[in-house]
């Protein structure tokens, strides 16, 4: 990104992982049965982010859960008016996700009209027992009626700003931070 | 298959041809087509990308797979499709080939795919219209998303195109499929040699960038591929080409032929086939056929240009107007 004027690091690589296996706990907390847990990462970073957490799971419980990948593009409501050109990705649900408890994923909870894509596509491939939903980052600004159910860090931000999350398995290192659009 | 890894943006509102397109740009309409494919093995084969928006298939020659192929792509996206044939359409009455376009885009249409007689007539339509214009096949010209489907089976089944040795079998002479995908092979790096009847071989081919032949052996010989056309013997209006018989044992494959190669080698058909002239059946139906994954795979590709060219004409020409103004975060 080179449109990008980088102002603070928020999170660094231990506190990220840290944030990851509480969250992981949280997951299982909430939900005792984990046979019925499914995770579902939204293309990118979400994906790779619920990769995390589907090893983490299989440490503390000995259980692999199912793992999804969704790409939303299809399912934008500004599919055509973005001025960058997205890429359609592919979307990877190999089981079955009917009465699956689904951990939805994702880097950034902003607008919500993400999430709204992800639960719309979702419920074209079935119908969940229930859909809850973990972010790394809840920066506000939300646009429709949508929240997280676990939220690794809350970052009030104005909408000038951007959050940037980089994961080692695509950036190279494990960083959140904020910044400017310039 | 290989993931491509294409970053470029796509910015025409048609797809007119393969000649005129970069590499970057074929390998991103692959890459947005391996994305498809997944949609259509869902239960529910149905994305909302495109709704609210219509496609008219305009087609001036009689045409099944085609026209089926883009009207199944489209519903995919959620388009409404509305068939516009010739025989029963005012072109009967006299009306030029831009009135009728300009009426269709008078209704608010969105996307025009379409297939005439002339070459060239899918760019004049085009050009003269703001709506997206797909080339379904004009004239001897070309035949763009036959070749991106044929590409797109190539890839699946060989892994990459680049270094690929592929054959062109057939009515080279009037076939805008053998001039898609020549200019599409040798733009992702594969090598053509074409095969046919000397009289159905273009005056000059060479200086595309492929090799000629007249013997059907020499062309399977060391082949990766080979792409079957269908003789059109509709077309020979001076009973100028080879007799049916006579072209099955000159130029037809057969499992006889297949048997004496190396190694086993992929073979395409755009279809219809002509069984027992272009190929035997056995041929047709066996192992070294990927004639029905060709029609698989032409949902996947057509959905994919659908959806390049409505995005990229939203741009150019926009709608409706969102403001934007929340940066890098995906909405």
């Amino acid at each position: 990104m080179n449109n990008f004027k980088e102002k603070a690091v928020i999170l660094s690589a231990e506190e990220i992982k840290r944030i990851i296996y509480r969250l992981t706990h949280q997951i299982l907390e909430n939900n005792s049965s984990v046979g019925e847990i499914a995770l579902i990462g939204i293309q990118t970073r979400g994906a790779y982010l619920a990769k995390r957490v589907q090893a983490i799971v299989k440490e503390i419980e000995g259980v692999e859960l199912p793992l999804g990948v969704l790409d939303i593009t299809l399912y934008r409501d500004d599919l055509t008016a973005v001025d960058s050109n997205p890429t359609v990705k592919e979307t990877q649900l190999d089981f079955d996700i009917n009465g699956k408890i689904v951990v939805l994923i994702d880097d950034v909870l902003f607008t919500g009209r993400t999430i709204r894509a992800a639960l719309d596509e979702i419920m074209d491939f079935g119908r969940p027992q229930k859909v809850e939903l973990l972010v790394l980052i809840d920066r506000g600004h939300r646009e429709l009626p949508i929240r997280a159910d676990f939220v690794g860090k809350n970052i009030p931000t104005s909408t000038q700003e951007t959050v940037k999350v980089c994961l080692e398995e695509v950036d190279g290192k494990d960083e959140v931070v904020i910044g400017e659009k310039i | 298959m290989r993931k491509s890894n294409a970053t470029i943006a796509w910015r025409r509102k048609d797809l007119l041809d393969i000649e005129s397109l970069s590499r970057e740009e074929i390998e991103l309409i692959l890459a947005t087509a391996e994305s498809f494919k997944e949609v259509s093995r869902r239960e529910i084969k149905k994305v909302p990308a495109l709704r609210g928006k219509t496609l008219v298939n305009l087609f001036y020659e009689p045409s099944t797979r085609t026209r089926v192929s883009f009207e199944v792509a489209a519903k995919r996206l959620s388009l409404d499709v509305i068939n516009i044939a010739s025989e029963t359409s005012s072109v009967k009455k006299g009306e030029t080939l831009i009135d009728t376009g300009k009426n269709i885009e008078a209704l608010k249409v969105d996307i025009i795919v379409v297939r005439h007689n002339y070459s060239g007539a899918a760019a004049m339509l085009a050009r003269s219209l703001r709506v997206s214009v797909v080339n379904a096949g004009d004239g001897w010209h070309e035949h763009p998303t036959q070749a991106l489907l044929d590409i797109f089976t190539l890839k699946e089944k060989l892994g990459a195109i680049k270094g690929l040795k592929v054959s062109i079998i057939g009515d080279i002479a009037h076939s805008r499929v053998a001039r898609s995908n020549i200019w599409g092979l040798l733009k992702l790096g594969a090598s053509v040699k074409v095969c046919a009847p000397k009289i159905l071989i273009p005056a000059a081919i060479e200086e595309m960038g492929v090799t000629v032949t007249e013997s059907l052996d020499e062309a399977i010989a060391d082949a990766d591929a080979v792409n079957v056309l269908r003789m059109q013997f509709e077309r020979d209006s001076q009973d100028a080409f080879p007799k049916q018989l006579e072209y099955f044992k000159n130029f037809g494959i057969t499992e006889e032929r297949l048997a004496k190669l190396s190694k086993k080698i992929v073979i395409m058909h755009p279809g219809p086939i002509n069984r027992g002239i272009e190929m035997s059946s056995a041929v047709a139906d066996g192992p070294h056929s990927v004639i029905l994954e060709q029609v698989t795979n032409g949902i996947a590709v057509r959905m994919a240009v659908l959806f390049l060219v409505a995005q990229a004409n939203e741009y150019i020409n926009p709608t409706k107007h969102f403001s934007n103004p929340k940066g890098e975060n995906k909405v």
